[in-house]
Order: C-alpha cells, then structure tokens, then sequence
C-alpha cells in the first residue's frame, strides 16, 4: 500500500515512522516527502511562541482541547520544540507534561521534536515535518518553539498564524519597543491574566500597538495587511478562560488572511525560505565534499599567520 | 545526521513520587539521547499513545506504588497491539523480584531497583540498541 494511502486511513504507526526519517533528514525521508508533497498546503499553520514560562504548553493544551470540543471531526497535529543540550546533544522534551488532557486522544497527533543545534527557536526539519502532518489530514497544526526571548523569530516564517504569548513579570515596556519576537505577532496573548501584573502587560502591548500601527496606518510599507492590527487576548490557560476567544481570533485572522491574499503570499515565502535552507545545506556540503581537505587546511594556515584576511580566503576558496 | 536514541520515560499509575524519573531523564539527556518526558499519574493508554506518536526506542517505566503487575503487563500489551513489539522496556522502582521475573517473562528487558547506577542503565539501553 502506498504511503499516503496509509497515512491518510489514520495509521499513526507509519506517520510516526516517516516523521522520524524526515527528521533525521535521510534518504527515505526525502523520498516519502517527494509522495507525500502534493497533498500538501492545506493545513492552517498556526505557531506559539514566547518565553519560558509563559505557558506556551499550557495554552497548546486547552486550546486543542476546546477546538477539539468545537468541531468533533478535526484532526489537530501538534509539534513541540524544546532545546538541545549543545554539551552533549541530548534533549529533554517535556512539553506532554503540559498536554494531559489531549494525550488520549487519537484524532490528535503530538510529536516533541528537539532543535538539535538549530538556533532560531525551531529545527531545521520542522517544515518537513509540518508538510507530512498536513499530508495526513491534520488541520489545524500547532508548531511550539522553545522559549523565545527576542531573536527566535523563524516561526512566522513558518505559520499562517503566529500567537507571541506574553505573562506578567517578564520584563517591562523598553522590552516591548525592542525589535523581536513581538513584531511577528499575529495574535499577541498574555497568559496568566489572573496574576498581578497582567494588566500593566496588556497595557504596555496596546501602547506598543499604537506606536507600531500609526505609522502602518500611513501606509508605510510591510509584508503584513495593513489593517490587520493583532488583538490583545488575555487568558488563564489552566482553567481554560479566555481561549475561547483566542480561537475566535484565529479563525477570524485566517479567513482575513485567506481573503486579502496573504495566505498564497505566505505559502509562497514560507516555500522559499525552505529551498534557499535546503540549497544552502546542500550546496555546503557538496562543496565539502568536493574541495581538498589540504587546500582548506592551507587557507586557515594563511589566516593564522596573518597572510591573508578571512574575506580573501573566501575568495580565494571559491577561485579554487 | 547520527540517529538519536529515543526514549519515553513515564509514571504509569497514581504514585506522585518521580525524582527517580527525572533522575534517569536526566541520565539518558546526558547520555546524548532525546528523552521524552510526560509527567506524573498516566495511564497505560496515554503511554502507548505516546510512545506511538514518538515513535520512540525505549520505554522506561517508573513505578513506586506496588501496582507494576497490573500497570507494565497492561502497557505491554497496548504496545504489541500497536505493533511497537520492538520497542525495549524497562522498569524501575521498588518491584519484588518474583515479581521481576515474570515482567521479564512478558518482554520487559531489564528491572532497576533501589541502588542502580544511573550509568549502569545507560550502558545497558545503549548496548541493546545497537
């Protein structure tokens, strides 16, 4: 039986299996993904992102299991990315430990992923990964990065739908004028609404907001709609309160996107981004493999010696 | 790229004790591996669930409340349904050891009691793996 004859009757087995093979980015990944690619680009893309402890699992959590409660028929594929230790290469992945309500559940699909060196706060196979979940049938897929601060913006590259989820008590208003994580917000949340604090958050968000979209208002130029301006949803994820309305968010923001063309558009960048990945690697290696491992060694003596600078030494490598 | 070892380590049943869990987590992360961590009070189900999804190596099974015989059969039997035969399980606690022969006698790989070195389960999993 083919690959995707299975997937598609709901083996979890064989989904499993291709995921691995995908993830470690080997031969029989890549051929079970040139099958699997045409039954892709339906799934809406959604990504969580935020820092550490802002309850990013928690909200991955009942978010799944109200859009479950919602529409009984949805299939919902949930990645989770949690660090690799860059000491010995282990991970602990602890996101189910968050997830108890949908981890019986068998029309929803989680797979805890490591970063494995990666930066970025995804990892590299990811949106392969995503490509065979959506091949599946699974749509909705929830993509959690690992705890992002400011600079692990890959996500929005990835997702139709990019929620940053904010709490009280990580950091005050010079932190949300920064550039960021919080510029790639579709949907911004502050978790943790029921503690101290969780109204000073939402306030220095909406005074970001107005900072940021007068100008945008002005039509000054940016790959996001103009009027698409995120919504500020508080929440308490441990009891459920608030998501509600956090999911009536993201479908509104996906039928807006669906509408003003910026799905196609987002579809399209996210496509690139992966080849330019894959070229780059690709090519890397190959040249790897092909350049004299003597000539390598006698161009870093060069720079060593003060011979010639690492600019000239890339030209140079390439000359050669 | 190297295949990573895979393991899920879980505390099936209703003991809220898992310092020895995080303790052998934390052995296998070290060790290189990706661990997989799903907390306290899960049942058989939610352990085959997940060890299907992962499709992890290992299963490592922590139990401390005396229910083992009742616990690791059940999810034995969920893992050979879900065609996971493959997949080596061990367990630790504070199991008996008639009690250990006979989990051994339905697949269980190896029982770690009170006492094991950390680095003596790793060697055992990394050597039955390969």
């Amino acid at each position: 039986m083919s690959l995707i004859k299975q997937i598609l009757q709901g083996d979890q087995l064989t989904l499993a299996r291709i995921i691995t093979q995908v993830e470690n980015d080997t031969a029989e990944g890549h051929r079970a993904l040139d099958e699997l690619f045409p039954y892709t680009g339906r799934a809406h893309i959604i990504g969580i992102t935020g820092p550490s402890g802002a309850g990013k699992s928690t909200l991955v959590n009942s978010l799944v299991k109200l859009l479950r409660e919602r529409t009984k028929e949805t299939r919902i594929g949930v990645i989770a990315v949690d660090p690799t230790s860059p000491f010995t290469g282990g991970a602990l992945l602890g996101d189910r430990v968050r997830m108890r309500d949908i981890s019986n559940d068998e029309q929803v699909f989680v797979r805890s992923m490591a970063t494995r060196g990666a930066l970025g706060g995804l990892t590299r196979t990811v949106p392969a990964v995503v490509q065979v979940m959506d091949a599946a049938g699974y749509d909705p897929i929830l993509v959690e990065t690992v705890g992002a601060g400011q600079a692990e913006v890959e996500i929005a590259s990835l997702a139709h739908t990019t929620l940053v989820v904010e709490a009280p008590g990580l950091g005050d208003d010079v932190q949300a004028i920064k550039a960021g994580i919080l510029e790639i917000a579709d949907i911004l949340v502050v978790n943790k609404a029921d503690w101290l604090g969780a109204d000073g958050v939402v306030q220095i968000l909406r005074s970001m907001l107005e900072l940021g979209y007068s100008q945008k208002l002005n039509g000054s130029s940016s790959l996001e709609p103009a009027n698409w301006i995120p919504p500020i949803i508080p929440t308490v994820a441990t009891e459920e309160k608030g998501i509600q309305e956090l999911i009536d968010a993201i479908v509104k923001h996906k039928l807006f996107i669906r509408k003003n063309g910026d799905w196609l558009k987002r579809d399209r960048k996210r496509l690139e981004t992966w080849l330019e990945q894959l070229f780059e690697n690709e090519l890397r290696s190959h040249w790897r493999n092909a350049s004299a491992h003597e000539n390598y060694a006698n161009i870093i003596n060069l720079m060593v010696s003060r011979k010639i600078s690492p600019y000239l030494a890339v030209k140079k490598l390439i000359k050669d | 790229m190297d295949k990573k070892i895979r393991v899920l380590i879980a505390k099936p049943g209703l003991d809220g004790h898992d310092r020895g869990a995080k303790v052998i987590a934390r052995a296998f992360r070290d060790a290189g591996m990706e661990v997989i961590y799903t907390g306290l009070r899960q049942t058989p189900e939610m352990i085959a669930n997940a060890a299907l999804q992962e499709d992890v190596d290992v299963v490592g099974l922590s139990i401390l409340s005396g229910a083992h015989m009742s616990l690791v059969p059940r999810v034995m039997e969920l893992l050979k349904t879900n065609k996971q035969d493959k997949v080596l399980v061990f367990v630790g606690g504070i199991i008996p050891e008639e009690d250990a022969v006979e989990l051994k006698k339905l697949g269980v790989r190896a029982v770690y009691g009170p006492g094991t070195v950390t680095t003596a389960v790793v060697e055992d999993i990394q050597k039955a793996i390969k």
